[in-house]
């Protein structure tokens, strides 16, 4: 598959991720039909390597989001700048900052508004677990509850190189989805709503 | 002060005093009114700027503490204590009508603390969802997450506001109001949107392109700090003030430090001092930086914030290589500063001395003479000297007004009354001389930063402080001149290892309150650059 | 120079020396050169967005794309094999009819007018005596298509910035018609082939001189607001409308959208080379037989391109440079300079044509 073709990523500095080995194996014991598999590939090439962020950021590691469209890191050279302020046309939201209660439902409605497909990054602490505000009384503690998450990045703000590892996550996960009737996404979204099945009717 | 006594006495006989690191008024709220107007208006005191409002709740009793200061006086600061007389059922006059800064200031301590202002015109929640139920810095709130879940479904815009009035029986009657009417165009901006700089969010009702009033709803990434800090030691909630305004990181964390060392009477090492104030002038550098930065992208000049991103990156680099991080740095500890400077310290800061002049000469060739610019910044948003002080709008918003308000030259703390620098002031009152204060300040915080590289003493980094903090019973307030305006701690111990009440006072927590005064009238493109030139940062709005 | 006309002319004669009828040949050449317009235009298109992403890039400081393919050349395509699978969101509450048409009036009117385009000696596909009148009516409709979808999408920024945009193009086409219409009174022509053959001996711009260089610069200005570029970028200004007049749509009836305004872009830049630098017609100054011998030598649709490519340079440059103006600025330089400025840039050139003060 697609996984060893980021270019400048080797395979082995990837050997960590047991996520993405375990969906490997899954795809390669299904199969798929040699046509739509070159097809698959293909639309995932396109799709990991275009993908466009929605701009949301909430507080500090907004900065660092913007740090890494200068100059000096330039997410440009992977195509990633197309940052788009209407989430119509893009294809992740970079949850970066905390969420707080008055702030979930808008996040919320910003993921219904994200055309599929669709990823979900958590940027920063805050975003992972709630961070140094998790015992608040209004922070949601982590967006996990709220959301489907596709690739967590750690840190307080994460630097700009930990964001690019997180985005290259990303691509290879991208890389290891079958766009028709696949693996990866919808299996994730429907374990989300087995988890959460309150809140089925409301994700169209 | 003994004379502000007397004349304080002569206006109102029930006030009693306390002598602590300012002068303290207690007051009961029956003559609370009349004694504002009379501290606001008597020549002889003329406290014109309202510094702080601070809700704390006493356990017995509820009220709010008053910070004020008198530019004509000496910057002279006293604190006037007012009670509610009822816990339950609190009600305390607003001032809203003398200092304009009170008004988003009362909104909060009633969402914090169900304190009711009377005659305020706009009583509603400011932080919290309005159909949350309870006030969260209330001593007896309950904090069980069944009461205020996270609730998914979509809020309401609260077009009805309140105002509580007294009858002429003394009873207080609940008065509604609108703020907008029906027929009202309103545009929604925010709080995801390119322009506000985080997560705010105006509701400006506009007339074809003109914007007619502007709405605030803030709240959106209200964090709950000052709860949070009540459950804490005294070192543990140091790093709360590196993610408020995180482009004022150590200007911040210097100031809750120096409130602390003020209360524990420690004396910070020489060195400490410096490395303090340099990493204080070069953390406003970099904000400056960025704030030419989203100025220029604000209006379209996408370049110009790239070329501002790359001389912040070497600041970056300097914070780095000494702090261990790019940014929330958490460096400045009680008594002194975590780590020593790296040894390459001197060397990046004479290089970043040496470029600047150079690289401001480039930035005003890109951007700031650009004829477009000029014309979209000039005459856009006046805000006049008086609104400025009224509206308590500091830092290079209210330099850019004409306002000599810099804490570091009325209030010098630290080294800074050793050192040789000018206070950048303009008199176009517009967003232009907001953002040309800033380049200006860029020059100034060089010149303080030539004036100690070569100096930095040897010596201890930090001062011995004792391995449990505990503050002496009573309140302090210390202010630091931070990027964007007076920076105020105020910190309430009873003697216990955690304090029991810490509010910051924000300088972007003002300037937001002047969103709707200056953008009344211009365009809705005016709006976002008004917004850009007073370079307001979320969190440390919502904290 | 080397006739593109002979090449089809000799496949005309191929295909009905075939024996069809003649209707049927028509059809084929029609279908064939449908096909070859669309193909250029996305190809065209593909590369404008490289393009500028390349230069915005090395305008401040940056690499642009570098990971897809050799010097980030497959971005673009990575980009419209995503955007051809992004689903269509259609909203509850919108006139659905005119939501879905209004990308495809945009596109159809750049693709009629890139159409027009003299692409080199002989490879023009709709050529009359009325060419470049055609051009500037059809490239009204593409404001109809912005409109709609503004209104359509019942979202006020939509609103705002179709209202913008409406009001932006109406008040610039005037200068833009103005300009053209004083190298029409230089060149007595409305037919494009004319115009580019009488540019033989120069190009207009040195043959006009002072009225034909005021009029270039009022173009390249009106047409830059034309195309909604920056600094006159209103419509979609991403700081105060989030996507301006195509914030609600997604996939690829936004792909419509963005490729229409790199295309539009080109087609300006193309008709200002038209007008101005001599469409394809080499660089000929007379006298210099040799010089212009040798020009002669470089095929002439890469003399179209060249130019077409150097004014769209010069205007994405301006984007990523100016700052954007505001609304009452741009329609008060708009009625209170550039216009009457033209009028009399006008009147200049038709003395000049009248006393015979040219070359």
């Amino acid at each position: 598959m697609g996984i060893d073709k980021i270019k400048s990523m080797k395979r082995e500095d990837f050997k960590d991720n047991e996520y993405i080995d375990k969906l490997v194996e899954e795809l390669n014991a299904t199969g798929a039909n040699v046509l739509v598999g070159k097809f698959d590939e293909l639309i995932n090439w396109g799709i990991s390597n275009s993908l466009w962020p929605l701009c949301f950021g909430t507080s500090c590691c907004a900065i660092e989001f913007m740090s890494l469209g200068a100059a000096r890191y330039d997410m440009a050279r992977f195509g990633f700048e197309v940052a788009r302020n209407s989430p119509r046309q893009a294809d992740y939201i970079m949850v970066q900052g905390t969420i707080v209660h008055r702030m979930a439902p808008v996040l919320r409605r910003l993921y219904e508004q994200l055309a599929e497909p669709r990823y979900v990054i958590a940027c920063g602490g805050c975003a992972v677990s709630g961070g140094p505000f998790k015992n608040s009384y209004c922070v949601v503690p982590g967006v996990e509850k709220i959301l489907p998450v596709d690739v967590f990045i750690p840190g307080c703000p994460p630097r700009p190189e930990a964001m690019f590892y997180g985005l290259m996550q990303l691509q290879r996960k991208i890389k290891v989805q079958k766009f028709f009737g696949g693996v990866n996404r919808k299996e994730k979204i429907e374990e989300f709503f087995n988890e959460h099945p309150e809140e089925r009717g409301e994700i169209g | 002060m003994s004379d502000i006594k007397d004349i304080i006495g002569k206006i109102c006989p029930e006030a009693t005093f306390e002598e602590g690191e300012c002068l303290q008024v207690n007051v009961p709220e029956k003559s609370w009114y009349p004694l504002a107007r009379q501290l606001k208006e008597n020549r002889d005191l003329d406290f014109d700027v309202l510094s702080a409002v601070v809700g704390v709740d006493w356990k017995e009793t509820i009220g709010v503490m008053y910070y004020l200061t008198s530019t004509s006086h000496n910057w002279n600061v006293i604190s006037v204590k007012v009670e509610a007389e009822n816990r339950d059922d609190a009600y305390i006059h607003s001032v809203s009508d003398l200092w304009k800064v009170a008004n988003f200031q009362e909104r909060e301590v009633y969402d914090m603390f169900g304190i009711k202002f009377i005659n305020h015109p706009d009583m509603r929640r400011f932080f919290l969802r309005n159909d949350w139920v309870g006030h969260p810095l209330r001593k007896d709130y309950d904090a069980n997450p069944e009461i205020n879940p996270i609730r998914m479904d979509e809020e309401t815009n609260e077009d009805d506001t309140r105002t509580y009035i007294e009858d002429e029986n003394g009873k207080i009657v609940e008065k509604p109001g609108k703020v907008f009417d029906e027929e009202e165009y309103v545009v929604n901006i925010g709080p995801q949107h390119p322009s506000t700089h985080g997560v705010m969010r105006f509701r400006a009702s506009i007339d074809g392109e003109t914007v007619k009033k502007v709405d605030v709803v803030s709240g959106y990434i209200h964090r709950g700090i000052e709860k949070l800090t009540e459950g804490l030691t005294y070192p543990q909630i140091l790093h709360f003030t590196d993610r408020m305004d995180y482009m004022s990181a150590h200007q911040n964390r210097h100031c809750l430090c120096m409130c602390i060392e003020k209360a524990l009477g420690i004396e910070v090492p020489r060195r400490a001092e410096v490395i303090r104030v340099m990493m204080d002038e070069l953390m406003r550098i970099s904000s400056h930086l960025l704030s030419f930065g989203c100025t220029a992208m604000d209006l379209g000049a996408t370049t110009a914030f790239f070329y501002g991103f790359r001389e912040r990156e070497m600041v970056l680099d300097i914070f780095e290589k000494t702090c261990g991080a790019r940014m929330s740095m958490n460096y400045n500890v009680i008594g002194g500063v975590i780590a020593d400077l790296h040894p390459d310290f001197q060397k990046d800061v004479k290089h970043l001395i040496e470029i600047m002049p150079e690289r401001l000469k480039e930035y005003h060739t890109v951007f700031s003479n650009n004829l477009i610019a000029k014309n979209r910044l000039k005459n856009v948003g006046l805000l006049k000297k008086e609104d400025a002080i009224n509206y308590a709008i500091t830092g290079p918003s209210g330099r850019g007004s004409n306002w000599s308000c810099d804490c570091r030259k009325k209030h010098p703390y630290s080294i800074y009354s050793e050192l040789d620098f000018d206070e950048v002031l303009l008199d176009g009152c517009d967003s232009y001389s907001r953002y040309m204060v800033r380049m200006k300040e860029i020059e100034q915080s060089c010149r303080i930063l030539a004036q100690l590289v070569d100096n930095i003493p040897e010596g201890d980094i930090r001062a011995q402080v004792p391995k449990i903090i505990k503050l002496p019973a009573g309140r302090w307030y210390q202010q630091v001149e931070a990027s964007r305006g007076t920076f105020g701690v105020y910190i309430e111990s009873t003697g216990e290892k955690n304090p029991y009440r810490v509010h910051f006072q924000s300088p972007c927590f003002n300037l937001v309150g002047v969103m709707d005064l200056t953008c009344s009238g211009y365009m809705i493109a005016d709006l976002i650059t008004i917004g850009a030139a007073l370079d307001f940062v979320i969190p440390d709005i919502d904290r | 120079m080397f006739d593109f006309g002979k090449w089809t002319s000799a496949f005309n004669s191929f295909l009905l020396g075939t024996g069809m009828p003649e209707w049927l040949g028509i059809v084929i050449e029609c279908v064939i050169i449908g096909v070859l317009v669309l193909l250029v235009y996305t190809v065209l298109a593909l590369f404008y967005i490289l393009y500028e992403r390349k230069l915005c890039a090395w305008f401040q400081c940056r690499l642009g794309p570098m990971r897809v393919g050799k010097w980030g050349l497959l971005q673009v395509f990575a980009d419209m094999f995503k955007i051809l699978v992004k689903e269509l969101i259609c909203l509850k509450g919108t006139d659905r009819f005119l939501f879905k048409l209004a990308p495809y009036l945009v596109i159809t009117s750049s693709v009629v007018m890139l159409a027009c385009l003299p692409w080199g000696n002989g490879l023009q596909i709709i050529d009359w005596n009325i060419g470049i009148f055609f051009v500037l009516a059809v490239s009204s409709v593409g404001v109809l298509g912005i409109l709609l979808a503004g209104w359509s999408s019942n979202n006020k920024y939509t609103l705002i910035g179709a209202m913008r945009s409406g009001a932006q193009m109406i008040s610039y086409e005037i200068s833009l018609g103005l300009s053209i219409i004083t190298i029409c009174v230089f060149a007595g022509t409305m037919d494009i082939s004319a115009l580019v053959s009488e540019q033989n001996s120069m190009w207009f711009i040195f043959r006009g001189h002072v009225p034909a260089i005021i009029a270039f610069i009022i173009y390249v200005i009106a047409a830059t607001a034309e195309t909604n570029r920056g600094p006159f970028d209103l419509p979609e200004a991403e700081h105060e409308l989030t996507a301006g007049y195509h914030t609600e749509y997604s996939g690829i009836h936004f792909g419509f959208f963005y490729l229409a305004e790199y295309l539009n872009l080109f087609i300006v830049s193309g008709i200002a080379s038209l007008m101005f630098l001599g469409g394809w017609m080499p660089l000929h100054i007379p006298g210099w037989d040799g010089f212009n011998m040798v020009m002669d030598y470089i095929p002439s649709p890469v003399w179209f391109l060249a130019k077409a490519f150097f004014i769209s340079y010069v205007i994405i440059w301006f984007k990523w440079t100016f700052p954007r103006v505001r609304i009452d600025q741009m329609l008060a330089f708009e009625w209170k300079y550039l216009m009457p400025f033209s009028l009399a840039n006008l009147l200049l050139m038709t003395l000049c044509v009248a006393f015979g003060w040219h070359f």
